[in-house]
């Protein structure tokens, strides 16, 4: 099964589960879970199922198109359920069925691992899923999102597709992959690979990078006073990645690190609460009647 | 008649590192449960799998007994009126107990007749009480608990079943929105949901549906499928049992099974090839009988035989991909030389407040340099500096960033591979020795110098920027380290104050304008929690509490002549020949508080008592610290001996608060003299004397 089959394997599964289909994000950011359609739809009493795939850049982990398993942007089919059904589990293990990995045949566990992303003030507890020994799924029930309180809960499931498709495929090279028959990833990815990791390491322009977080972190406040919260959080997400371009090409120092981390903190925080205050203000639209809701 | 209990919860997968205390506490609360509920059972028996815990109460009584009480009402005068009659208060107590005044008899306690009645209480049926026994369940304590769905639970995962059986009974209960059935669910694919028909028939019932549910039994299975391993292929299976008891967690129906990886990685250090397989894939390494490590890996499948191949094939290539890329670490880590690496130190932050690693690494130094010269010839000072030196430098290695635990190894290895002397690459590994509480300590010199000073660095600078440990929160691990450094110390002999190191690195502290709370605060901060952990060592050693104090009372010193004191004064304290030194000594502490300086001037000497006394402390004073620096307690003790029947002389004939107050301050200072040799060895009045005399 080429990566595309998987990808539409994956959307009629979760469409039948009642997932809303959405598109990648139009903003970059490191992992699914920081696509607003995730963390800003995980808070607040509003029920919520959707499922997309999303492209991940993690600038630090570019290897010029050379290392077989790491890559500056790898992708991510993400859903999030919320609340997270009785038989999210079972919802799981049959995706993997529709995709042709027969249970019977392999040795599938849940293995605690808890995540936390310090940056976004979020803390998840769950698993993640291996296939044979393999971590293929990140599998969380979020707790705490934007340092608020997660209820109801969401259930978060994350397939690495690179990962998973390495195994489908049996390929020892995310590069030899086939992304559709007679196309692999390394048709479609090896040039950007290459040229981001050039930039990232070599080319970039640190002045500029620096004037753009500053920049893009005053306009994210601006806006926030003004309760626009999607804008704003569209500026959360450039500051993290221009953050993470300046780390991956070591010019941020050590003290300085921090204080950027924990200036995105503190938007991710304050854009959480007043996401939560603007669709209250809204009366909750997407809450069905008769649905409880916690303070 | 008897019966079963059975009640299993039905969890999504717990994590593996929570069962055993689980079961634990589930056993335990289900006996105080039943002891609470006056239950009569024979015996209880508890299960656990990753998706489920479950007990089983056997000879389980129908009813609880019925019981006599007796009540105790008001006193005989309140309960008679004058004319003899019942009065209000007597007929309202009875009818509270449910009786009448015709149940009433007199009993006395403490010479006062009280009302009294007998209450025959009827036992209640077994089956009305269940109805609290999911409480036992919910009153688990995990190390981390969830919510999931939108309920107000907390709970280690989601809970997705009830079973609960009173012999062929379903008790009807629920937790959240899921409701208590005579179903309970198989393994999640080799099995299916199946229906009990008696609580008994749980385990086999299981079993049906592959599922082991006795861990106990899983362990065996696995640990007898790996001894045929080892006889089929002639292999030595490094099962160690925290591992076994981890895998043992991981799966309900246990298969194990072998694979290999190519010989080319066998050039990886031992230590990352074994990290790799056991820590982040679970694996069991093997050797052969000989015990060199071979290129095969056990490991257990949560499933039965068929597809093993498949199974067996995913994990080899897992595991070739995670080995590939320590390969290409270990390579990449052997290019530039340390002094290269020791440079971006300088780029990773310790702790903000306190600086980089370069930082730190530095302060080793320092610390490590001032140890050697407190040791003197002891140590090769040349060697531990560069030990100190070096000591981090394999943090800024692939290998260590991917895998943290085997930090100091891998220096060890590289240190070597980079031309340094045996014995400083050796401290390098050392330094971080005992890795865990009671862990191994330093074989070396140096790398007990380099791991004193490394942890008074972090213990020191922790404080200094007030993450004092509390309660239960010691995220660094600071008492371990405290604890280590005692250790070290006491293994090795070393002749140095603690109370001098800590002032030692303080000052440095303040040399080098690092932040911190008031001198004040942190010298008392510091000192207080050492002593603490000297506190429990030394009663880890079996010493008593009071001796503990006694020794403790000006600090810690020369911690092993601090122990030493502490064993001595344990045989003291039970010798009744001991009895009179003690008497003396102590009274002498206890006045010699009142003076305020130590000059002693023989002029002012009224009679024969005082200057006996004073001859008998200047014949033995020098004798006593000459004896006590040696380190020859007893010698020293005995010195202090010596001046027992001048004293109590001394206070049979001499008052010691005396009218004129040149004589009296005379005296005080007197005392002063022998209160401070006692003190020097320990504070004799915190000491309990066992022996009756």
């Amino acid at each position: 099964m080429n990566i595309q089959e998987m990808i539409l394997t994956l959307q009629k599964h979760w469409s039948d589960q009642g997932c809303l289909l959405m598109q990648a994000y139009d903003t970059e950011k490191g992992a699914g879970t920081m696509s607003p359609m995730t963390l800003l739809r995980s808070l607040g009493p509003e029920p919520w199922n959707v499922a997309y795939v999303e492209p991940s850049r993690r600038p630090a982990d570019g290897r010029y198109g050379k290392n077989p398993n790491r890559l500056y942007q790898h992708h991510q089919f993400q859903v999030i359920m919320k609340p997270s059904p009785d038989n999210i589990q079972e919802l799981y293990l049959d995706s993997l069925k529709a995709l042709g990995i027969d249970p019977d045949q392999h040795d599938i566990r849940f293995v605690e691992d808890n995540w936390e992303n310090p940056t976004l003030g979020a803390a998840g507890l769950g698993w993640e899923v291996w296939l044979d020994g393999m971590e293929i799924t990140q599998f969380t029930y979020f707790q705490q999102i934007g340092g608020l309180e997660a209820r109801p809960v969401s259930a978060e499931i994350t397939y690495g597709l690179e990962r998973l498709a390495s195994y489908i495929q049996d390929k020892e090279n995310v590069f030899d992959l086939e992304w559709t028959n007679g196309v692999t990833v390394g048709d479609i990815f090896a040039q950007p690979e290459y040229e981001h990791s050039v930039y990232t390491f070599e080319a970039s322009n640190d002045e500029m990078l620096f004037d753009l977080f500053t920049t893009y972190e005053a306009e994210a406040k601006q806006i926030m006073e003004k309760g626009l919260v999607f804008p704003a959080y569209d500026y959360v997400l450039k500051c993290s990645h221009t953050f993470n371009l300046l780390d991956a090409k070591g010019v941020i120092s050590v003290t300085e690190r921090t204080g950027y981390i924990s200036r995105v903190r503190n938007l991710a925080r304050s854009i959480a609460k007043t996401y939560v205050e603007e669709r209250e203000r809204l009366g909750f639209p997407m809450l069905q009647e008769g649905e409880s809701r916690h303070d | 008649m008897t019966n079963t209990i059975l009640f299993e919860l039905g969890l999504e997968e717990l994590p593996a590192r929570f069962i055993d205390d689980a079961e634990k506490q589930l056993a335990e609360n289900t006996k105080t449960w039943l002891e609470e509920q006056r239950i009569p059972y024979q015996s209880i028996k508890s299960y656990s799998t990753p998706r489920r815990l479950a007990v089983q109460i056997f000879g389980v009584e129908s009813k609880q007994p019925d019981i006599e009480e007796e009540a105790k009402g008001p006193a005989k005068k309140i309960a008679l009126t004058d004319s003899g009659e019942w009065s209000k208060a007597a007929a309202g107590f009875t009818k509270g107990q449910g009786k009448s005044v015709e149940d009433i008899y007199f009993k006395e306690i403490k010479g006062v007749e009280y009302v009294h009645i007998t209450k025959y209480i009827k036992g209640k049926d077994t089956s009305v009480l269940l109805q609290s026994f999911k409480d036992v369940f919910l009153g688990l304590n995990f190390p981390k608990n969830m919510r999931w769905g939108d309920f107000n639970l907390r709970y280690v995962r989601p809970i997705r079943w009830i079973t609960a059986f009173y012999g062929d009974e379903v008790i009807p209960l629920e937790i959240e929105n899921v409701q208590s059935s005579n179903e309970t669910y198989g393994h999640r694919f080799l099995g299916t949901h199946t229906t009990l028909k008696h609580a008994d028939s749980y385990e086999e019932a299981l079993k049906q549906q592959n599922v082991i549910a006795d861990k106990n039994e899983r362990k065996e299975k696995i640990l007898s499928q790996l001894k045929r391993m080892e006889a089929e292929k002639g292999w030595k299976v490094l099962a160690d049992d925290s591992l076994l008891n981890e895998v043992t967690h991981l799966v309900e129906y246990p298969t194990v099974f072998s694979g290999s990886f190519s010989e080319e990685f066998l050039e990886i250090p031992e230590e990352v090839l074994i990290t790799s397989m056991k820590e982040h894939q679970r694996y069991f390494p093997v050797q052969s009988t000989d015990g060199k490590l071979l290129p095969c890996f056990i490991a257990v499948r949560n499933g039965g035989e068929a597809y093993l191949d498949t199974v067996s094939k995913g994990n080899e290539k897992v595991l070739k991909a995670r080995l590939a890329d320590a390969q290409f670490f270990y390579h990449e880590d052997q290019k530039g030389s340390i002094e290269q690496k020791l440079q971006k130190l300088n780029r990773m932050v310790y702790q903000v407040e306190l600086g980089t690693l370069a930082d730190k690494v530095d302060r080793i130094k320092t610390i490590s340099e001032h140890l050697c010269d407190d040791l003197e010839a002891k140590v090769n000072k040349a060697k531990a500096i560069r030990a100190a030196e070096i000591s981090k430098f394999d943090l800024v290695t692939h290998m260590v960033d991917e895998f943290s635990e085997l930090q100091g190894v891998m220096g060890e290895k590289y240190a070597k591979l980079f031309g340094e002397d045996t014995e400083v690459a050796q401290a390098v590994r050392e330094h971080y020795m005992p890795r865990q509480s009671n862990g191994e300590l330093p074989e070396s010199e140096i790398g007990s110098v380099v791991s004193v000073a490394d942890k008074l660095d972090t213990i020191i600078g922790s404080i200094a920027i007030g993450k004092l440990p509390t309660g239960s929160q010691d995220p660094y691990g600071l008492r371990r380290q405290a604890l280590g450094i005692l250790q070290i110390l006491k293994s090795r002999n070393w002749n140095v104050s603690v109370e001098a190191l800590i002032n030692n690195v303080i000052e440095m502290y303040i040399e080098r304008k690092l932040p911190t709370v008031s001198k004040e605060q942190l010298v008392r901060d510091t000192q207080d929690f050492f002593i603490s952990r000297a506190n429990f060592l030394l009663k880890d050693e079996g010493i008593a509490p009071d001796v503990v104090k006694a020794v403790l009372s000006r600090g810690i010193q020369q911690f092993t002549l601090t122990l030493s004191k502490a064993e001595l004064l344990s045989v003291k304290r039970n010798d009744p020949e001991f009895k009179r030194v003690h008497e003396a000594l102590g009274r002498v502490l206890n006045l010699a508080e009142k003076a305020d300086n130590t000059s002693v001037n023989t002029e002012l000497f009224e009679n024969e008592s005082e200057r006996n006394l004073f001859e008998a402390y200047s014949k033995v004073h020098n004798r006593f610290v000459e004896e006590y620096k040696e380190g020859r307690l007893e010698a020293a003790i005995e010195q202090l001996a010596e001046m027992a029947e001048p004293i109590h002389s001394f206070f049979d004939q001499t008052m010691v608060m005396a009218e004129d107050e040149a004589v009296r301050t005379n005296r005080l200072a007197l005392l002063r003299n022998i209160a401070d040799d006692t003190f020097l060895f320990a504070d004799l009045n915190e000491v309990e004397w066992k022996q009756q005399y």
